[in-house]
């Protein structure tokens, strides 16, 4: 690896990842189809190269995922042969929870945080992998990369354990789970930088291609199928644009950019004057709210 | 470009969080949805009238922008031309320590923040030697709130020279003094020749960019410790690890320690493509020459500097939980990847924070430092901290809760475990035992105090002395009089009362007796301690279960009244805490039933355990 920070972070993830297989009574690696994903996936693979990430990859469906993100996970586990599990909250889905008649809090409440916690316990995982990074937001910048859950999967901000060194306690009573988060200390730049140096597939979304897209709220939100209703008199256009941070749609944003390589979006996003977060809706639900989130169990 | 991992520490309120906003805004780092955040959020929570809060940029939990104060450690990130940075804002508050040394663990620099107006507290002083007992050596002071002492740079000289004196006794290699003004971003990126124009040394930032960073770790010699063992597919076994110390390549010879076994590097796996080498800091996976077994703790060292294990070392100690350290009580270690059993065998000192002084000590509390021995139940290998971090560092493990309640640093290894070899003795255990037509047992009487443990020891032994076996009691009265009269019943001394009583009875089982215990023995731990003395089947926990209200009512001593009137402290059940067993071998449930019939059941036990046949070797 020709850059020795890359590869700093990466030896500091691989040794995270292990100390999970090392100590976990059952792990499961959380998957979003995201980048920081696909950077975590390839970390679990070197980790235990030349053998196969021993614990299943786990997404948690909503069922507002662009359809793109989901052909692209599907081909991903079948390439590098690994367990995926896919979990969606019946519940949920059976009474119809969308982001778009719901509201952004509430579903993300029920398809997402819920659906997490239900998936944790459903399978009896005591681990779960994340790919969260501190530079992402507030509340995460606080959180330990080995991150104890009470029982019901609550976070007490207040009440960390103390990490010190690379010596995580990993540690737990019966009903107690640990999240664990390799990427802590990799910022968005570094996330690029990797998937650049290492060639790791990334879903196209992430790629600027003309799209048809609508503006609301000051921010260009796509048509990704009929699901997502028009307002009167509202046209979708073709525009150029690519996601910085893919969540559901319509709760990511599209900006607009003409990077069609690694290298263009390496050099916009080290110029960039937004944070990446600033496509994401659920933030903006309130001060605190994904400190609240997390409370809850969300990731 | 390098990277400088650095954390921002000092008292509460000298303005760690605005330094640290302050310097992501100067060097314009903060995204426009990000300031435009903080230009809502201060003016909701803002303590500074109109202008922009820094402190919020980082206060990122609720009940610190509500407060305005920093609870846990924040990790910033951002970089300049020169360099790359990762910054841990740490709080201030006292009670807060242990997210501080967090924060401070994994740092190569430290920035140490002093309010101008108040100067040198005990709190810098907490937070200075925690930098330094952990390794830091570069520290810049900078002295924060300039322009509330209009600048003034006697104010500064007179701290500056405090604090230089005060860090004489600590291992800091540089100490940079630097004026700021976080409000005021004066001399935090630009030096500022109109506040303070007396000021000629480097600002902030400058500091920052320039601060050596000891990289050591490359002309060590070659030490990896082994985190998991690789054997994923059948034809395949790896030792995958993080390597602590310097640089290896295939066809070196290497040692395994604790085992001392010799091999050699047959390949270093990464990822597709073998790595002909590797070097500290890399995250690897070893396959060596011929089928060597290693495990999870073992280390990998160069054949030619192996690496030393022992069981028993003087180390530096902080204490991070509101209950306190209890010499003899049985922890868990962490020390590189091995678990181990660990106890705190004596506090050598404590240390004055303010003073350095060095106090006498019975029990640790929260956010104390002292130097103390410990012992491992099992060798570990190691090296002192100041030699190589990864090898010397420990933390301790609460066997119950689970919390992570101490850090360690190893001074060195005491020689006792390699000079002192156990007799070996030609008459056995079994043998002892057998002449007495009996197996050796010790069985463990636990219970609150009335709860009924003597009586039935008592009318125990009796049966069992009738039948011809060889016995002894051990109990509060015989033991607290002669062997145990200098404790009293502090929660540490009944840590240490209970170590005693169960070393005693090891001896005694040893010499083939039957031995019965019957003290409170409150804490599980404790219990666990004694049981891990014995063979599994040679110890008996009898738990003696009579309800606290029953116990008070028969008050046989007086004593329940005594300790309701407050003359009596730390009474098991009334203001010191009884743990019942979770799954004791026996257990009596004694309201209604006589002792005899309690005895019959322990009788009807043993029986069935064979102890009273004779020994089986």
């Amino acid at each position: 690896m020709s850059d020795p920070y890359s590869l700093e972070l990466e030896s500091e993830s691989i040794e995270i990842i292990r100390e999970v297989a090392a100590t976990a009574a059952k792990p499961v690696m959380l998957y979003s189809i995201g980048k920081d994903s696909s950077v975590m996936l390839r970390l679990a693979q070197k980790a235990f190269f030349p053998g196969r990430i021993p614990f299943p990859l786990m997404h948690i469906d909503t069922g507002w995922k662009f359809s793109e993100m989901i052909a692209f996970r599907d081909r991903t586990a079948k390439e590098i042969g690994v367990a995926l599990i896919t979990y969606t909250n019946a519940r949920g889905a059976a009474e119809g929870i969308n982001p778009i008649t719901h509201g952004s809090a509430y579903y993300t409440d029920v398809m997402k945080t819920e659906a997490l916690r239900q998936a944790l316990d459903f399978y009896g995982f005591d681990v779960a992998l994340g790919g969260a990074r501190r530079d992402e937001e507030k509340s995460r910048a606080k959180e330990r990369i080995f991150s104890f859950r009470a029982p019901g999967h609550r976070w007490e901000p207040k009440a960390q354990r103390p990490e010190l060194w690379n010596l995580y306690n990993t540690r737990i009573n019966p009903g107690e789970t640990i999240r664990v988060f390799p990427l802590s200390n990799w910022t968005e730049a570094d996330i690029w930088g990797y998937i650049r140096e290492g060639n790791i597939p990334i879903v196209p979304l992430y790629f600027a291609a003309r799209r048809p897209v609508v503006k609301r709220f000051e921010q260009w939100i796509m048509v990704d199928d009929d699901r997502l209703p028009l307002e009167p008199g509202e046209k979708p256009q073709m525009l150029m644009v690519r996601f910085r941070t893919l969540g559901c749609y319509p709760l990511s944003a599209a900006v607009e950019s003409t990077a069609t390589t690694l290298d263009e979006i390496v050099s916009e996003t080290l110029g960039a004057t937004t944070s990446e977060r600033q496509g994401r809706i659920i933030d903006h639900d309130g001060a605190g709210s994904m400190e609240r989130k997390k409370q809850e169990g969300y990731f | 470009m390098d990277t400088l991992r650095f954390l921002t520490c000092g008292s509460v309120d000298d303005g760690k969080s605005t330094l640290l906003g302050r310097l992501l805004y100067d060097t314009k780092l903060i995204f426009e949805d990000q300031l435009e955040a903080l230009r809502v959020d201060s003016k909701k929570f803002s303590t500074q009238g109109h202008r922009l809060d820094f402190a919020l940029l980082v206060d990122g939990l609720q009940a610190e922008r509500e407060q305005g104060i920093t609870i846990d450690v924040a990790y910033r990130f951002f970089r300049t031309p020169k360099r790359r940075f990762i910054v841990a804002d740490s709080p201030g508050h006292e009670q807060y320590t242990r997210n501080m040394a967090t924060a401070a663990s994994t740092a190569q620099a430290a920035v140490l923040l002093i309010d101008a107006r108040k100067g040198v507290l005990t709190q810098t002083k907490r937070h200075s030697r925690i930098v330094s007992m952990l390794g830091i050596h570069h520290v810049a002071l900078a002295v924060n709130k300039m322009d509330l002492v209009a600048g003034s740079q006697l104010v500064f000289d007179e701290i500056d020279v405090a604090y230089r004196r005060f860090a004489e006794e600590l291992d800091f290699k540089t100490i940079t003094t630097i004026p700021v003004s976080a409000l005021e971003g004066h001399n935090i990126v630009e030096q500022d020749s109109v506040a303070m124009p007396w000021y000629h040394g480097p600002t902030l930032l400058q500091w920052l960019e320039s601060v050596r960073t000891d990289a050591s770790g490359l002309v060590l010699p070659f030490v990896m410790p082994v985190q998991w063992v690789n054997r994923l597919s059948s034809d395949f076994r790896g030792f995958s690890g993080r390597i602590a110390s310097g640089s290896v390549k295939p066809g070196d010879n290497v040692r395994i320690s604790p085992s001392g076994v010799a091999s050699a590097i047959k390949e270093i796996v990464v990822w597709k493509a073998p790595k002909p080498e590797a070097t500290a800091g890399e995250s690897v996976t070893l396959v060596l020459e011929n089928d060597v077994d290693a495990s999870r703790g073992d280390v990998i060292a160069a054949a030619s500097c192996p690496v030393q294990s022992a069981d028993q070392f003087e180390v530096d100690l902080l204490w991070m939980s509101e209950h306190p350290l209890l010499p003899g009580r049985a922890y868990v270690a962490l020390i590189h990847a091995k678990a181990a059993g660990v106890t705190v065998t004596d506090i050598k000192y404590r240390l004055d924070i303010n003073t350095g002084a060095h106090l006498a000590a019975t029990t640790l509390g929260l956010n104390e430092i002292a130097r103390v021995n410990v012992s491992f139940d099992r060798l570990v290998p190691f090296a002192p901290y100041r030699d190589n971090g990864r090898l010397g560092a420990f933390i301790i493990i609460d066997k119950l809760t689970n919390q992570t309640v101490g850090a360690g640093l190893i001074h060195f290894a005491l020689r006792r475990a390699v000079n002192l070899h156990w007799q070996a003795l030609t008459v056995t255990k079994g043998g002892r035992a057998e002449i007495k037509h009996q197996q050796a047992r010790c069985l463990w009487f636990t219970g609150l105090s009335g709860s009924g443990k003597s009586t039935i020891a008592n009318l125990l032994e009796k049966r069992l002395h009738a039948e011809g076996k060889h016995t002894y009691i051990l109990d509060g009265d015989n033991v607290r009089h002669g062997l145990n009269r200098d404790l009293g019943f502090t929660e540490a001394d009944r840590v240490e009362n209970i170590r005693r009583v169960g070393e005693v009875a090891k001896l005694m089982v040893d010499a083939g007796l039957i031995v019965i215990v019957a003290f409170i023995s409150p804490f599980r731990a404790e219990r666990q301690l004694a049981r891990s003395l014995f063979d599994v089947e040679e110890f008996t926990e009898i738990f003696v279960d009579t309800p606290l209200e029953e116990c008070e009512r028969r008050d046989v001593k007086g004593l329940y009244a005594k300790a309701r009137r407050g003359e009596l402290k730390n009474f098991t059940g009334i203001d010191s805490d009884y743990e019942p067993p979770q799954s004791p071998e026996i257990h009596l449930r004694t309201l209604g039933v006589s002792p005899e019939s309690c005895v019959d059941r322990i009788i009807r036990s043993l029986k069935l355990d064979s102890v009273f046949v004779g020994a089986r070797n």
